[in-house]
């Protein structure tokens, strides 16, 4: 389904992307995980094609997102769904209308089925009662679900998720990865997901890839990466595991809280 | 050799700016003419930039106007030609100071505005996020404001003018004694249809501007400027001032085209 073929991206001189190659098949979630700045965001969009390469490929479904173009480039975007780092709500619109953007512009639906839909996705998110606040009126998970809604009202059939948990405590974090995998059991879309979220990450995808020095370092199934005895892999999988394990065990005080105050917070 | 190198490099990257610039103004224009016009963000950019500008162009005329009054009264009365400051206000206001004081009042009031709201939705990715919805930008975010400015720019530069000359009257004939008839009986002789029209060219094509400067400074943001809420009040701030410039360039060039 995506074909990301020796992917050369330069900024300012430095090589970001030196030669990436990456396939992802139909209906599969890989996990992009790196470094800060190894070019993980940078390859995303390279995908959507808000960045072209300087040299190498990306094929959507059998277009090259390069040289793709008005209409042919439109109608592949119609079939792709993207979650911003920072949610990237209309901050001018309503959640409600930020959902059914999409629908009013790009579909032919009544007014009734728009609201229908929007009230729908909202609940599969589990943000209804939040539907006409703004987005500086709500918290950053809950921007982050309103975001996921707006990207999933359309029924893509490719999610690509840009550190869909930055900025949230791990007990959001986790909310927000379990309904990532929840709407991939619904919609069973393909997706990549670029994260730091790691290990938790693992239980919800199929491969992990690892960006390191602008090629992909490593591209394999969660067990065989936690196993890994490749020195690179077991200084980001082992350290951010060993942070995790510390938060659970009580090294770090995460306060104790109830479903019901999760649901609010996030 | 390294200064020359330099410059080149400087050179360069300036001309692809304008470059840029220059693609950006046509694809603007290419859009407007390609459906579907987002009609109700039209009304909404006509009322906030023509109507909610209205005060500031009602007052600044105003003042414009008495200050003409008394300027032009001291000077034509000094070769006695004081019946004479009927056309001098008129024609000043109807060819010179209604279409420029009303384009850079709404540069300032609407034009850094629309840079920044533009510049925010820039940084904040939600330009990005349109794109990636398959909507076009330009049509969302440009192609209404040049619309509504297009609509606005003339009227607001009428009510300028409007205000304005009341103004001298006000001054003229009210507080220094010019008689009324002269006043308005030799601005209706002085003043034809072309100057008017001189006028309304003027307010078109530096509404044209301020859009022009305002969004491409906004819908760049972060690009050619530095990221986050510096890199918005530097676009602001380079957009007032890029589009003050270019108003008072482009009235010389008009001005001279059009003498």
């Amino acid at each position: 389904m995506i074909t990301i073929d020796g992917l050369y991206k330069l900024f300012d001189g430095k090589d970001v992307l030196r030669g990436v190659s990456l396939g992802v098949k139909k209906g599969e979630v890989i996990a992009l995980i790196g470094g800060s700045g190894s070019g993980k965001s940078v390859l995303l969009k390279h995908v959507v094609g808000l960045m072209k390469p300087d040299r190498g490929r990306v094929i959507v479904d059998g277009m090259d997102m390069s040289t793709l173009r008005g209409r042919d480039l439109t109608s592949l975007r119609d079939r792709l769904g993207f979650l911003f780092q920072g949610g990237a709500l209309f901050d001018s619109m309503t959640v409600f209308e930020n959902v059914a953007f999409p629908l009013k512009e790009k579909t032919k639906l009544n007014d009734e089925l728009i609201r229908e839909r929007v009230f729908n996705e909202l609940e599969n998110v589990g943000l209804s009662g939040s539907e006409y606040k703004y987005p500086s009126q709500i918290s950053g998970g809950m921007v982050k679900r309103a975001a996921l809604a707006r990207a999933l009202v359309m029924d893509p059939e490719i999610m690509l998720f840009d550190e869909p948990t930055t900025g949230l405590d791990p007990v959001i974090g986790a909310a927000i990865l379990n309904l990532i995998d929840s709407c991939h059991k619904r919609l069973s879309f393909t997706g990549i997901i670029v994260t730091h979220e790691v290990p938790k990450v693992f239980d919800i995808v199929d491969r992990v890839a690892m960006l390191h020095e602008g090629i992909i370092w490593v591209d394999d199934t969660p067990e065989k990466l936690m196993s890994s005895s490749e020195p690179i892999v077991r200084a980001f999988v082992g350290e951010s595991a060993n942070s995790s394990i510390r938060h659970q065990s009580g090294n770090t005080v995460v306060p104790q809280r109830s479903q019901g105050e999760i649901n609010e917070k996030i | 050799m390294n200064y020359i190198r330099t410059l080149g490099a400087v050179s360069l990257v300036y001309l692809r700016r304008m470059g840029v610039m220059g693609l950006f103004l046509l694809k603007t224009f290419f859009y407007v003419f390609v459906p579907p016009l987002k009609f109700t963000r039209v009304l909404k950019q006509i009322r906030f930039i023509g109507l909610q500008s209205t005060s500031v162009i009602l007052l600044t005329g105003g003042f414009a106007g008495m200050v003409l009054g008394f300027q032009g009264f001291y000077s034509l009365s000094r070769f006695g030609s004081d019946a004479f400051l009927g056309p001098m206000v008129g024609l000043s206001l109807i060819k010179e100071l209604g279409p420029v004081l009303s384009a850079l009042m709404v540069t300032g009031r609407a034009g850094s505005a629309i840079t920044a709201e533009i510049g925010i939705m820039r940084i904040s990715e939600q330009v990005d996020a349109l794109e990636l919805m398959g909507l076009n930008p330009y049509r969302y975010l440009i192609v209404p404001n040049l619309i509504a400015v297009v609509i606005s720019m003339p009227l607001l530069t009428a009510m300028f003018d409007v205000i304005g000359i009341l103004g001298g009257y006000l001054i003229g004939v009210k507080l220094l004694g010019v008689s009324a008839g002269t006043y308005f009986g030799e601005m209706a002789s002085y003043v034809d249809m072309k100057d008017i029209m001189e006028g309304i060219y003027k307010s078109l094509s530096f509404g044209v501007i301020i859009i022009w400067v305002c969004c491409y400074k906004g819908f760049y943001t972060g690009i050619f400027t530095g990221f986050g809420a510096e890199g918005v009040s530097k676009a602001t701030t380079q957009a007032v001032v890029m589009s003050s410039v270019l108003i008072l360039l482009w009235d010389y060039v008009m001005t001279s085209l059009l003498f």
